[in-house]
């Protein structure tokens, strides 16, 4: 069962510019996915369609079943509830804690005290943030931050992950760390659909790995092509 | 259930985040106090002389003086023409013998007493009045032609041209004050809107985060909602401190009258509470209708 089904999609901005052209792209439950390409090749405008913070101009994007293009702006919600996203800075309140942050997301879903207390709890611990929980984002590492993030996005048990270049603020090592987080999130069955530029990452994760070039999927590697493919 | 947590919620944070963002809290809040204060002036203003005009008007009176010669049954068909009239008050007319009209004059005055003091019923020169108020001033120029025609009365006088005058000056200064004030609250309205949407535009990033994790639209804007009405509430504290305090020391000193007997101040209870209440109430809506517009710019894609 595919849980993205992108088919025909073009997008077209206002200021004339083409970012997307007829493309197709089908993705199933539980798959890992690396979306990569240079700068301008439209990546970030295809996972934008995805969480319909852009409208594609012609084709149909479902996601679990929501026709994305077809969503009402003030319905949006009811797929971001579906769909975590993950931000390369971050996207935290300041002003709150590590674990306010997270709550914040079950909160405005108007869950009580004790179901979110216990799921931030537990989402924290899958990110091995647990013992921070009460620290400002500025008291943590760009890593932590980024841990944090992850955890909110995941709290409320999204279908989909998408990662917008997670690691591209973070070192090599901390960057390896962020992806065994995002690993273990995969292994318990959440779709992730992550867009970078670090080859080095995609090569050693050994993913499906979808090269985009011009608003057009230039070659789509099954798990495991690319790493061999490539020098 | 649900839906109550979530409002606790949103009415926890809206606090919070007025004393979050105390700095730009305090803007608004200043921007709403000033505003209001001069709102509450430009209504106290426009109540008094709305008060006062009515007054006089009321006092407005037409005397229709009688044949010397009228006779007791003359004078009650005078009173049957009278109250079929259309801008008569039925419950104001008021028969004034000419033997009381003597009574009054010599009180007045010590030479009117010693010229007056032997006048009989018969010698009395004086004529019997009717005095008439009316329901609309001004309608009273027909109004007095309409008496003067009836049987037996021999002459009306109501102050001709100064009434008119006074009546159309009145109703100037009326409509003027009234303008005055719905422009000044809608001023406040867009002030007030703009100063909320400097804060909002500045917590851009919160609704994004917000949208992204899944909050619907009412979600994202009954907080700030609650917060417009929060500041707006702070905001009308010290104007309805001033008119409550302010009011009733002017009037205190002022014993309730300006310049003449005739200018009366409107008493300061409960008159003060209601322009509070007023004064709140348009702080609130303000506030509300502020945030919710500066809210919504966010909300689209």
């Amino acid at each position: 069962m595919d849980l993205i089904r992108i088919s025909n999609v073009k997008k077209t901005y206002k200021t004339g510019t083409t970012a997307i052209y007829d493309l197709d792209l089908n993705i199933k439950k539980g798959e890992f996915v690396f979306i990569i390409g240079a700068t301008g090749c439209g990546k970030s405008t295809l996972i934008k369609m995805l969480y319909r913070e852009e409208k594609p101009t012609s084709g149909k994007i479902l996601v679990g079943g929501l026709d994305v293009g077809k969503i009402k702006d003030r319905k949006v919600y009811k797929l971001r509830r579906k769909i975590g996203v993950v931000f390369q800075n971050y996207q935290l309140l300041p002003n709150s804690t590590a674990y306010e942050n997270v709550a914040f997301a079950l909160e405005v879903l108007g869950l009580p005290k004790s179901e979110i207390h216990s799921k931030v709890m537990k989402v924290l611990d899958l990110v091995g943030l647990k013992n921070k929980a009460k620290q400002y984002p500025n008291h943590l590492s760009g890593g932590e931050q980024q841990r944090v993030a992850i955890a909110r996005a995941i709290v409320n048990g999204p279908k989909i992950l998408i990662c917008d270049e997670p690691t591209g603020n973070l070192d090599p090592k901390t960057s390896l760390e962020i992806m065994d987080v995002l690993q273990a999130i995969n292994e318990l069955g959440t779709t992730i659909i992550m867009v970078t530029h670090d080859i080095d990452i995609v090569k050693k994760l050994n993913k499906r790995v979808v090269l985009l070039d011009s608003g057009r999927i230039v070659k789509d590697y099954k798990e495991g092509e690319y790493s061999s493919e490539s020098i | 259930m649900k839906a109550f947590r979530i409002l606790g919620r949103n009415v926890r944070d809206s606090f919070k985040s007025v004393f979050r963002n105390f700095s730009l809290s305090l803007a608004s809040i200043s921007c709403i106090t000033i505003t209001l204060i001069v709102v509450a002036v430009t209504i106290i203003l426009s109540f008094n002389v709305n008060n006062f005009t009515t007054i006089i008007e009321k006092d407005v009176t037409i005397v229709a003086f009688l044949d010397v010669d009228i006779t007791q049954e003359e004078i009650d068909e005078v009173y049957d023409d009278l109250i079929v009239l259309d801008n008569v008050d039925k419950d104001n007319i008021e028969f004034k013998d000419k033997m009381d009209t003597t009574k009054d004059y010599m009180k007045s005055s010590t030479i009117f007493k010693s010229i007056m003091s032997d006048w009989t019923r018969d010698e009395n020169p004086l004529q019997d009045t009717y005095q008439i108020k009316v329901t609309d001033t001004n309608l009273i120029h027909k109004t007095a032609e309409e008496i003067e025609k009836i049987d037996h009365v021999d002459v009306v006088k109501y102050g001709e041209g100064m009434v008119e005058k006074l009546v159309s000056a009145f109703e100037v200064i009326r409509k003027i004050t009234l303008i005055i004030v719905i422009a000044l609250i809608i001023v406040t309205a867009f002030l007030i809107a703009n100063t909320i949407k400097i804060t909002i535009m500045s917590r851009k990033r919160e609704i994004e985060i917000m949208r992204l994790v899944g909050a619907s639209n009412i979600n994202i804007k009954l907080p700030f909602i609650f917060e417009g009405l929060i500041l707006g509430v702070f905001g009308s504290i010290i104007p309805m401190i001033i008119t409550i305090y302010g009011y009733s020391a002017l009037y205190a000193k002022f014993k309730g009258q300006v310049i003449s007997p005739l200018i009366k101040l409107i008493e300061p209870t409960p008159f003060v509470y209601l322009i509070s209440l007023l004064l709140i109430a348009i702080g609130m809506l303000v506030g509300m209708f502020g945030s919710s517009r500066a809210v919504k710019k966010y909300l689209k894609i």
